[in-house]
């Protein structure tokens, strides 16, 4: 769902639809309502067991994955900035092959294969790495956990959060790229 | 003869000003490339990270979530006394700021099970040296994996000393924007294989207002990069580079690149 912030540009909110694919790259967004965190012990968990057919206890389908290990403490989360997504890349086509529309918060992109495997159905908004502070500020309350065997950072954590941003929409469901733009750029003057 | 009680406590609050003020010269850099940056989301990343160290100066949370694998350099004046192990008692320390301040990192490299508290193998990192006089300083290098992990070393030929730079651009250029630029590039030259790598860490230590022209020219470069805040394109790929040098066999010139991201922790107290 798209509604408008207070602090403008759009509000991303779960359960996500069509309206996402609507936003495109350079778009400044707001998320508001339910998100989810995963890394690379919940992707890899998570995508064995949909490959096997198994039901997992959360649903990716139509949902916001944040990239990001955050520091809990009780029940406050006192730090939670982005992870560096690239590494959760090798599952992201595999999770875009088991969902309608799906939207990631994280930092740096991922690789050319997940982009073209999210479009049509799924937008990257980047996030300022290492802002952790900023992040938990914008979180209003831990609404659950799973797989907290994999550890506090590695562990699948549902946050509710409000005005969470300004994030930037970096990959487009038209596989439009920031990111890939700048590198393009960079090989252009370091092939001069 | 300094106590364990007291020096666990002067390595806990250590910990914590490391985590939640980010140094001066770091803050005025980060001002700096708000200053310079034109585009509006390269400017809207400066203006998060600058209002985050506010919120984490004041609530006295940790800047960044990643807060590193705890990391010291330790110089014992060898008129200095004490009775205890060092390296136990940072280790102590470390685990009382678990998870206060510290998010739980250290995992065994195979297994990749996490010990809970960022002390296992070899970790909290420390390394010591004899110095003259009679004072105990530590100095507090916590450094978070996104930035760690694009680092390289590269055993240049001895006539190649010209293609440092370019090695350094390409570090970067291959790094992109996984490392949370603006970053710092540390610099290691010469030495051995190992040391290199132990110097461009080092390097990481000094305030970035302290550059010389080698280094200057070599920042230039990396920024024409146009990586900027974040890999979303801008001015400001690095905030600064330092370099630290050692004489090197005649027939080497090992060459070291640790990246830091924006988040350029580091704290020391003196005993």
């Amino acid at each position: 769902m798209l509604g408008e912030s207070k602090s403008g540009g759009d509000i991303v909110r779960s359960p996500v639809g069509e309206e996402i694919l609507d936003l495109k790259v350079g778009d400044i967004v707001y998320v508001g309502g339910e998100i989810m965190t995963a890394r690379d012990k919940a992707h890899a968990r998570a995508v064995e067991m949909m490959e096997k057919g198994l039901e997992l206890p959360f649903s990716f389908n139509r949902s916001i994955v944040y990239h990001c290990g955050p520091i809990i403490q009780g029940d406050k989360v006192i730090s939670a900035g982005p992870t560096t997504s690239d590494r959760m890349s090798p599952y992201i086509p595999r999770i875009m092959e088991r969902v309608d529309f799906f939207v990631m918060i994280g930092k740096g992109g991922v690789s050319n294969e997940a982009v073209k495997a999210m479009k049509g159905k799924a937008i990257y908004l980047a996030f300022t790495g290492g802002a952790g502070a900023f992040a938990a500020s914008r979180i209003k309350k831990v609404k659950g956990v799973f797989w907290e065997d994999l550890g506090m950072a590695e562990a699948v954590w549902v946050f509710e959060v409000e005005n969470f941003g300004p994030c930037v929409v970096a990959i487009d469901s038209r596989g439009k790229n920031l990111y890939e733009d700048v590198r393009r750029r960079l090989m252009d003057k370091l092939k001069r | 003869m300094l106590e364990f009680e007291k020096f666990v406590e002067a390595v806990k609050q250590l910990i914590l000003k490391a985590h939640t003020e980010i140094p001066e010269d770091v803050e005025k850099a980060l001002r700096g490339a708000y200053e310079i940056e034109e585009s509006e989301i390269a400017r809207r990343n400066l203006e998060i990270i600058l209002e985050n160290l506010e919120i984490a100066k004041k609530n006295r949370v940790p800047i960044c979530q990643d807060t590193g694998l705890p990391i010291f350099f330790v110089e014992i004046g060898r008129d200095f006394e004490l009775d205890f192990d060092i390296k136990k008692a940072i280790s102590v320390a470390v685990k009382e700021m678990t998870p206060k301040i510290l998010r739980p990192n250290a995992v065994h490299p195979i297994t990749r099970v996490n010990s809970g508290d960022n002390t296992g193998v070899g970790v909290p990192i420390v390394n010591c040296e004899i110095v003259d006089g009679h004072r105990l300083r530590i100095v507090y290098l916590p450094k978070g994996a996104g930035s760690e992990n694009v680092s390289a070393l590269r055993m240049l030929l001895p006539m190649e000393v010209k293609k440092i730079k370019n090695f350094v651009v390409e570090v970067v250029a291959n790094a992109m924007g996984l490392p949370c630029p603006p970053i710092v590039v540390g610099l290691g030259i010469g030495g051995s294989f190992d040391l290199s790598t132990k110097l461009a860490k080092k390097a990481l230590l000094r305030r970035l207002d302290s550059m010389n022209e080698f280094e200057l020219e070599i920042l230039s470069a990396v920024n024409d990069l146009g990586i900027g805040p974040m890999g979303l394109g801008g001015k400001t790929t690095a905030l600064a580079v330092l370099s630290e040098i050692a004489h090197c066999h005649t027939a080497s010139l090992p060459v070291a690149v640790n990246i830091q991201c924006w988040a350029n922790r580091r704290a020391e107290v003196i005993l």
